[in-house]
């Protein structure tokens, strides 16, 4: 496999790698090394992609077990990934007016869910993956999968209403 | 209407049962500008999900072939092999005496001075050697005549044999 047709297999779905990435570690820096990390995996392994039904699905499997894994050290180190872009770094100030503060909100809420409704929101609700590849990809069953989006949907509606109510009065 | 539609699609959402279809009907319906006060929550998760969704990773990812790799090092095997014979050239290249302590170039002198004398009485044993030689040439030529004394002690007896 040659560098082109590697990067031609590659290109569609390394940006949802990227944020899955994100979501999971918060820190554009980490989420960015992260994601090079499991492309240079790919990349030492394409002799065995024929193998891999799924490349995509495939993959975002590895950037899931390679972000928990990176939690699991942070923590085990007790250490906090330092992060200060709640907003994406590139966004400017004007843009960051015109946002709704609530749309914020949904971002800071959706980081204190547990990390299997995050990964299962993520995959559904922003890259928008059938119910079966998110099963695949997460290796669960079909009810944990909805089971964990409701909740989550559920979660981020009640936080925000209650924030928004404590905004108003 | 529209809004019961809308609310029915809402609860399947919040139970996660919706299609990716309806999923699309409700986002595209929330990107409006106005909704009912009531469903703004809503509206402000769709809009977090669109603006996410956008997100693009830019960094470059460094592919290196391992080919590449292989000629690296060859390339340094040959550079350590040129150093390796300069260095082994420009040591071979001092003296003998310069190499070694007083005590071995004392021993070493010694010796060349032992072989020397052994040269000398060889020679001398050469010289008595060559007197000899000079006696067997002597005796050689001594042997030459006996043959030719032999030859005419043939040719005498033939003739006495003829007579």
């Amino acid at each position: 496999m040659t560098q082109a047709e590697f990067l031609n297999t590659v290109m569609p779905f390394k940006d949802k790698v990227f944020r899955l990435a994100k979501r999971l570690l918060v820190s554009r820096e980490e989420a960015e090394d992260a994601t090079q990390e499991v492309l240079l995996k790919l990349w030492n392994n394409r002799g065995k992609f024929e193998k891999y039904k799924n490349v995509e699905a495939f993959s975002m499997t590895m950037t899931k077990n390679f972000c928990l894994d990176k939690l699991k050290s942070k923590q085990a180190q007790n250490l906090k990934i330092v992060h200060s872009n709640y907003q994406d770094g590139s966004t400017s100030l004007q843009k960051q007016v015109e946002l709704n503060d609530s749309v914020d909100w949904v971002g800071k809420i959706i980081e204190e869910l547990p990390e299997q409704q995050k990964m299962v929101l993520q995959l559904r609700d922003i890259e928008q993956y059938e119910f079966e590849e998110i099963e695949k990809v997460l290796n669960m069953n079909a009810t944990a999968v909805r089971v964990a989006l409701s909740r989550a949907r559920k979660t981020i509606r009640e936080k925000l209403t209650k924030t928004h109510n404590y905004g108003v009065r | 209407m529209v809004l019961d539609n809308i609310e029915k699609l809402l609860e399947k959402y919040d139970n996660g049962e919706t299609t990716l279809q309806e999923e699309q009907q409700l986002k595209h319906y929330f990107a409006q500008e106005t909704v009912p006060p009531h469903l703004d929550g809503y509206k402000a998760m769709f809009q977090y999900f669109s603006v996410t969704s956008e997100e693009q990773f830019t960094k470059d990812v460094p592919l290196k072939t391992k080919t590449s790799n292989l000629y690296k090092w060859i390339s340094v095997a040959a550079v350590v092999a040129i150093m390796f014979g300069g260095y082994m050239q420009f040591n071979s290249s001092n003296t003998l005496e310069d190499q070694l302590t007083d005590e071995q170039l004392l021993a070493y002198n010694q010796t060349v001075e032992g072989l020397q004398y052994l040269g000398i009485a060889f020679n001398k044993g050469n010289e008595k050697m060559q007197t000899l030689n000079l006696v067997s040439s002597n005796l050689n030529e001594g042997t030459k005549k006996m043959t030719h004394l032999n030859e005419f002690s043939k040719t005498t007896n033939k003739i006495s044999k003829n007579k």
